[in-house]
């Protein structure tokens, strides 16, 4: 298994609580895999228009692998402007 | 050349101005936007804005890379403010400046729609009786 540090902006902040949230997956996990059991331990993740995932200040794809090491953050619809 | 700036101070439109201007432009263009008192009907009390700091800062500079590319600019100044903002506030400028005007205007134009598509900044609205995350939620 893996700890993995998730920092939560907007709404996700909101539904989740904090800021930074320490989730557990198995290793290999993935970006699809994190949002799984996000919204398995948060249903209000169903609401959201989208969730976008950032790894180490880019966008993630679905099926990129995670690292403990990784900055993963949570990023919900924007809106800059 | 490029100016991006993540503020938590008021923007000063002269220096995106300022920082833009070349002796071979004809043209500068700068956007300003402005917190607006409604959404949908419903008086708003001002806006509270967050940004997942480096990476706004890197895809705002993104954006500008791909401007002075796509449009032949001299240069682009990107101003975003956070924090929260008053009505008639300003949380973003963008300034572009080109030899001829109509790329100054189509890069401004191209900036903003950009930027309110990929940038991690997020705008809370204020109302009276409640606040709501713009565009979280259907």
């Amino acid at each position: 298994m893996m700890n993995l540090k998730v920092l939560c902006f907007g709404i996700t902040r909101d539904i989740i609580g904090q800021f930074e949230y320490t989730l557990a997956l198995p290793q290999g996990s993935s970006i699809a895999d994190l949002k799984k059991q996000l919204a398995i331990n948060f249903p209000e993740f169903g609401k959201l228009k989208s969730l976008r995932v950032a790894l180490n200040t880019e966008y993630g794809d679905e099926t990129i692998v995670l690292k403990e090491t990784d900055e993963i953050v949570l990023i919900p619809p924007v809106s800059g402007g | 050349m490029i100016d991006i700036q993540l503020l938590t101070t008021p923007i000063s439109e002269q220096a995106c101005l300022d920082f833009v201007k070349t002796d071979d432009s004809g043209g500068i263009v700068v956007f300003v936007g402005t917190v607006r008192n409604q959404t949908k009907g419903k008086s708003v009390v001002r806006l509270d804005f967050e940004a997942y700091e480096p990476m706004a800062v890197s895809e705002m500079r993104k954006i500008a890379e791909q401007a002075i590319q796509q449009f032949s600019l001299k240069k682009m100044s990107i101003h975003h403010r956070v924090g929260s903002l008053e009505i008639g506030a300003i949380p973003v400028v963008i300034a572009a400046s080109s030899a001829h005007r109509k790329a100054a205007f189509q890069a401004c134009e191209f900036a903003i729609d950009t930027l309110k598509e990929t940038v991690p900044i997020w705008k809370k609205e204020i109302f009276e009786d409640g606040e709501v995350w713009v565009s979280a939620t259907p």
